[in-house]
């Protein structure tokens, strides 16, 4: 049993390393710090924290003042709010002006369970992804997402990173180098492409394992940064399988699938099945029983590259 | 001559009112020649800009990123014709830039890009947004020590959005000392009287019970801005929020209190007799 861990934890143990290292970042909070994790940040730089209370649209706008200061902003909140209803602060304040904010939100997708569909986003990576110039990087667990807030810092301009309630089985460890930008080929294989994004990597992974048992090669490709989409890593595997799965904890419509099923239709079309949540809302739940009622499991996955090889 | 080398309060006042006049000559030169814009509330703040940039802020229009500078966030960004009018006059971009006003190309944008115009501290135009983000910069700069102030220009219909009062909380709550807010309250938007679309008053109530200092002021009044403002300067502990009395289209006869020049050009004929009623007011700055 590999060891489990929640995406969010990630947020305040990151946060406050770079607290150490960058005397300029400042992190905004719209009272969540204990389920985002960034109390931890509050406990060790109460001066460089601030609460902005249950007002997300003042957050993301007042991280955009701050940031014409010199300041690095990190802010948090839960997804919906972040995305939803701070979309227009996120848009004109911070992304229009290429200010140096990044938005870090937990508690996205379904996972978010018990809370039910007010409280779970499956939009926020379209929401994110259609602004111009938004960089969009959806960890697959707990090591990849420290590394991404951590190297976030050092991209000028908005990152939006995606982060998840639910603890959920680590793939990587400390030693793994996340660069933003670049997918990662987790495993290779000849007859289908899984590119998968956040909580699906590890169920893309677990499939490939069930593929391989039952005579199909199944490629994994971990494409954590939705934008800017690596065309090159992609290509180069869809060039050679011919098929592609998409996953993601995610609306069908707007999400890595559209990304993927974007760039094949222009530059190497091939069918394409997307495993996401097919245009619906979620419900209360327990993650696991969630993601199955939402055909979000390995054996999803499996089944979309069982129905694409059998051409 | 600059403000700053005028002792005498009445030759300072006489100063700023021609420099107005100046800035209200640009805005309906401007407006009119992109034929399309907002010169009925750039005229409305003319007195109080005028005043924060040709007096009240520190600023080094050569050296813009001057880390010790006060700052200007328009949050009524559609008023932009009386913020790049400050700019130019105050030296940071050439004065026939203004008649590129919203012309493809351009770096005077329909609302303000902090990205395109020097002087601009951050992009507006959205309503609410600017104020929130005035916040964030008096934030950033206290926690940098510095004695840069902020001010922020907004609007009465802006003040029907509810980031306002998000923002208007925290700023009392952290006690934002280096903020000034000067509301530009002409009581006229889009669709019609403030009054009658959805009231702000009580205003002058409103802001002390969000926990700011609240002034009242006529906003033509130079004197009367000069005189808040310095009172601005001396609240400690609290955030100031300037509630100026203004006139929609002012110093202009036929667009005084007239709605529908919040977002109409003059025509041709209309620009010069603007431009003759504001010339015959006295010498512009």
């Amino acid at each position: 049993m590999s060891e489990k861990r929640a995406t969010r934890e990630a947020y305040g143990e990151a946060l406050v390393e770079l607290g150490h290292e960058y005397p300029n970042i400042v992190v905004l909070e719209a009272d969540l710090a204990k389920s985002t994790t960034t109390i931890k940040f509050k406990k060790e730089f109460p001066e460089r924290f601030f609460d902005c209370g249950v007002a997300e649209q003042n957050m993301m706008a007042m991280a955009a003042g701050l940031a014409t200061t010199g300041k690095v902003c990190y802010t948090g909140s839960f997804a919906i709010f972040a995305t939803g209803r701070a979309f227009e602060q996120v848009r004109n304040t911070i992304s229009y002006p290429k200010l140096n904010v990044k938005i870090c939100p937990t508690h996205a997708g379904i996972t978010v369970g018990p809370d039910g569909a007010s409280h779970q986003t499956v939009e926020d990576i379209a929401l994110m992804r259609v602004i111009p110039g938004m960089m969009v990087i959806v960890p697959a667990d707990f090591y990849e997402a420290k590394k991404a807030i951590k190297v976030a810092v050092e991209v000028e301009g908005p990152v939006f990173i995606r982060l998840g309630r639910a603890a959920v089985p680590t793939i990587f460890d400390d030693s793994y180098n996340f660069v933003p930008g670049k997918a990662v080929r987790l495993r290779e294989g000849q007859d289908v492409s899984i590119l998968a994004t956040g909580i699906m990597v590890g169920a893309g992974l677990k499939s490939a394992e069930d593929l391989g048992r039952q005579g199909i090669s199944a490629e994994v490709v971990n494409v954590s940064t939705i934008k800017p989409l690596d065309e090159e890593t992609i290509l180069s595997s869809v060039e050679k399988t011919g098929k592609v799965v998409v996953a993601e904890e995610h609306s069908i419509i707007g999400g890595l699938g559209s990304a993927v099923a974007e760039l094949l239709c222009e530059k190497h079309p091939v069918p394409v099945a997307r495993v996401g949540i097919k245009d619906q809302f979620g419900r209360s739940g327990e993650p696991a029983e969630l993601l199955k009622h939402y055909g979000l499991t390995s054996e999803d996955i499996s089944q979309a590259a069982r129905q694409l090889t059998a051409y | 001559m600059t403000a700053k080398a005028i002792a005498d309060k009445r030759t300072l006042v006489e100063y700023l009112e021609a420099k107005a006049r100046r800035l209200r000559w640009d805005i309906i030169k401007m407006v009119g020649l992109a034929r399309s814009g907002h010169p009925g509330g750039s005229l409305s703040a003319a007195d109080i800009v005028t005043t924060l940039f040709f007096h009240e802020m520190k600023h080094k229009p050569e050296n813009k990123n001057w880390p010790d500078r006060d700052r200007f966030v328009l949050s009524k960004g559609h008023a932009a014709p009386v913020l790049y009018a400050a700019l130019a006059e105050s030296g940071y971009f050439p004065r026939e830039d203004l008649w590129t006003l919203r012309k493809i190309d351009s770096h005077l944008q329909g609302h303000p890009d902090m990205r395109k115009t020097p002087g601009v501290e951050i992009s507006t135009g959205s309503l609410g947004m600017g104020f929130s983000t005035a916040v964030g910069m008096a934030l950033g700069l206290r926690l940098d020590g510095r004695n840069s102030r902020v001010y922020t220009l907004i609007g009465d219909g802006e003040s029907q959005e509810g980031i306002i009062w998000e923002a208007a909380m925290f700023a009392a709550q952290h006690k934002l000392d280096n903020l000034v807010g000067i509301l530009d309250y002409n009581n006229m938007q889009i669709d019609g009287l403030v009054s009658e679309i959805v009231d702000i008053q009580p205003v002058v109530a409103k802001w002390p019970a969000f926990g700011w200092h609240v002034i009242e002021i006529n906003g033509h009044k130079v004197e009367q801005i000069l005189d808040a403002l310095d009172e601005a300067r001396s609240i400690k502990g609290k955030p100031t929020m300037i509630v100026a009395n203004t006139i929609k289209g002012k110093c202009v006869s036929f667009m005084e209190r007239v709605v529908d020049f919040h977002g109409k050009a003059p025509t041709d004929e209309e620009v010069d007799k603007a431009l003759a009623e504001i010339e015959a007011l006295g010498p512009l700055g």
